[in-house]
């Protein structure tokens, strides 16, 4: 019965397919598919190394506390960081007192609701709060920063590119693409999945940031800091990651090396 | 059934000799994965994947179990709760990369114990109970490793859920119903979400009970091995333990080491970026894949793209999705050499390294490709190919071939041809 209706069912599913194969050969011929502005002009994000990058990376804290400094003073006034709470900060080299006086001063407050009174009103943040949801009444929707890294591909590298990657919509993809001019209140930037985006350059222009460690604070240099800084809102435990990989890498290695050679040994004579 | 030759468990001191009257636990043992269960000296590194997939089980539901203390089945607060578990959970972060990654290493290790499966025919009789229930075992890990994958719920857990149980959609006139039940709404959302976190708790134990009867049924006859051939005498079998469990030892390290890399150093490759990205149901991601496990069907789903005849194309990829894998059941009657290791079937082994695992290259790589061309039509060659080899080549192969000379026994195999060889590893054998 099998071996009958085997073949069969075989046979019928391969004609199904050919059917498919045919038609959609036919189409592809007859009517290929046009080519896209998105598809043309997109680009990957460039080649940027952060300290954070392979199996032996680290954060670099005094980066980190740079690219803190840009969240603060550029990102946060539209981009959120919920998953992140001020205690966190601590594990980019700031000292309880800092951390403290870090949510203090946070611009957006907390809101509170008196149940007794009904009354709204705000207090200041605490390092036990996370950061405050950011109200944000323009075009578009600021998405949250935690974990923007590890919600694109090659996301450190992503950010960077992003932030540096406003420009001129070439004419040349005008000129190919009449119909693909980037609409009004909306910003050109080929690192962007569709190219336009309503975030216009945040980081304007050199020096926007006065580092407190005296870096300068080229373009450049405050795009990969955020980025590094958003590389560690997302993975906040990738030294403790790494640390104990390595070690229990270390640990399985000299396990299998003496399963082996239990292995060796108990089959001696049996080869 | 066992060899006659077997080793008997003997109670080792009074208190084994009382669990051995009152509930024989370790003799069952003993026999099951002991000194009491002979097994084919001549087995490869092939043989290690049943006891890793045991393994991952094993990882899989005691992460799970822990996870599942931490994590929120609901919509409005699951994704959070999954951050929660990475960053504030002690060692939360390492628990849900060891259980998503473990998800991942399951499917290696089960995908190279099908295909060892595949080569050496291992499902031919006696062996096609064992054979039936590994299928079933694999049918139940892809419906909880689909479950598994929405509870983070993400882009992609949502825009999965609603693609595949979409596919219950395809069935004529009763799909919708059927979908909406299913999903207890109409698109996935707060009941779906709790039903799927339910199933995936239940599912693993499940899976261990079948896991049980596949073992219960593999040893009737006995382990297969190598070259087909079956135990003839006491020389060609060795005692599972301390033999195997050595062996296993060894191949469970080289396992660990490579998941462990992964796992520390890169626990995101195998993912989606999409997923950390909260579901929303009103934006669409751009590619909907689901996990790299499930590409190859997921592409000869997408390979029916017109409608042949009055079959709706989408039921079409339906039926043949799940034909692609209901197929291996059948695969004991559509294979009907008599000979079962490829390595004496010189047609057959042609067909398995140029034509079955080529395929399974090609529609994994067209199913985690973006569904256009030239991915679609690729893809529908390899489909073509895929049900042509199990349905057409197999029988047609099994009837015209010419297998090679099969050596006498395991032990002939393993020792050369050379009497005075084998009566020297064993002079009880004299």
């Amino acid at each position: 019965m099998v071996r009958l209706f085997g073949p069969l069912v075989g046979l019928f599913f391969a004609i199904a397919l050919l059917w498919s194969f045919g038609n959609g050969a036919y189409t592809a011929i007859k009517e290929p598919a046009a080519e896209t502005a998105e598809h043309a002009f997109h680009l990957l994000p460039k080649d940027i190394k952060f300290a954070s990058d392979g199996a032996f990376g680290k954060f670099d804290k005094a980066q980190l506390q740079r690219g803190f400094q840009v969240y603060k003073e550029v990102c946060s006034t539209c981009h959120s960081l919920k998953h992140v709470a001020f205690r966190d900060l601590a594990a980019l080299g700031y000292s309880e007192a800092e951390v403290k006086a870090i949510a203090k001063q946070w611009g957006t407050k907390q809101p509170t609701f008196d149940v007794k009174t009904g009354e709204r009103a705000e207090r200041d943040n605490i390092p036990q709060d996370y950061f405050p949801t950011v109200y944000y009444a323009g075009q578009g929707v600021p998405p949250d920063l935690s974990l923007i890294t590890k919600a694109r591909h090659d996301g450190g590298a992503y950010v960077a590119s992003l932030l540096t990657g406003y420009q001129e919509q070439p004419a040349e993809l005008l000129k190919k693409f009449p119909d693909a001019k980037t609409p009004d209140g909306l910003y050109y930037n080929p690192y962007f999945a569709n190219l336009n985006l309503s975030m216009p350059a945040p980081i304007a222009g050199d020096g926007q940031v006065t580092y407190s460690d005296g870096t300068t604070a080229t373009v450049q240099q405050m795009s990969t800091d955020v980025a590094a800084f958003l590389i560690w809102t997302a993975e906040p435990k990738l030294d403790k990651r790494k640390q104990t990989g390595w070690a229990v890498l270390g640990f399985l290695l000299v396990a299998t090396v003496l399963a082996y050679l239990a292995k060796k040994n108990v089959w001696a004579n049996k080869h | 059934m066992s060899f006659p030759w077997a080793n008997e468990y003997k109670p080792g001191n009074g208190l084994t000799q009382w669990l051995d009257e009152k509930l024989p636990l370790p003799r069952f043992v003993y026999n099951a994965v002991g000194a009491g269960y002979p097994v084919p000296r001549n087995l490869n590194y092939m043989w290690n994947f049943g006891v890793l997939a045991g393994f991952c089980l094993v990882l899989q539901i005691v992460t799970g179990v822990v996870l599942a203390m931490h994590y929120a089945a609901n919509a409005g607060v699951a994704f959070d709760s999954v951050e929660h578990i990475m960053r504030d959970v002690n060692w939360g972060w390492m628990m849900r990369y060891a259980h998503a990654n473990g998800a991942s290493a399951f499917f290696v290790v089960v995908y190279l114990h099908i295909f060892r499966g595949f080569f050496y025919s291992s499902y031919k009789a006696p062996r096609e109970m064992i054979w039936l229930l590994g299928v079933t075992i694999f049918l139940l890990m892809m419906a909880t490793a689909f479950m598994g994958y929405v509870l983070p719920w993400g882009q992609m857990s949502f825009w999965g859920a609603k693609v595949i149980t979409g596919l219950f959609g395809a069935i004529p006139l009763v799909g919708e119903p059927i979908q909406i039940w299913l999903l207890g709404g109409f698109a996935p959302d707060n009941a779906a979400l709790n039903r799927f976190f339910s199933l995936h708790f239940l599912l693993p134990f499940v899976i261990a009970g079948v896991i049980i009867l596949h073992i219960w049924a593999l040893h009737i006859p006995g382990s297969s091995n190598p070259t087909g051939v079956e135990v003839k005498t006491e020389s060609d079998t060795v005692p599972f333990h301390p033999y195997y469990t050595a062996k296993d030892g060894f191949g469970l390290g080289i396992f660990l080491l490579i998941y462990c890399a992964i796992l520390f150093f890169a626990p995101n490759a195998l993912g989606h970026p999409d997923n950390y990205i909260p579901a929303n149901p009103l934006s669409t991601p751009a590619h909907i894949v689901p996990e790299w496990y499930f590409y190859p069907f997921y592409a000869i789903l997408r390979a029916f793209t017109y409608d042949f005849f009055f079959i709706p194309a989408k039921l079409m990829g339906v039926l043949a999705m799940f034909g692609s894998i209901l197929v291996w059941f059948f695969l004991p009657w559509l294979d009907t050499s008599p000979v079962r290791s490829g390595h004496y079937r010189p047609l057959f082994r042609k067909f398995f390294w140029f034509g079955l695992i080529p395929t399974m290259a090609v529609l994994f790589y067209c199913g985690g490709a973006p569904a256009a061309e030239p991915y679609v039509m690729i893809s529908q060659v390899a489909s073509i190919y895929y049900f042509a080899h199990f349905l057409i080549i197999l029988p047609l192969v099994s009837s015209i071939e010419k297998p090679e000379p099969l050596p006498f026994s395991i032990t002939e195999g393993v020792l050369g041809k050379d009497e005075s060889a084998v009566l020297n590893a064993h002079p009880a054998a004299a």
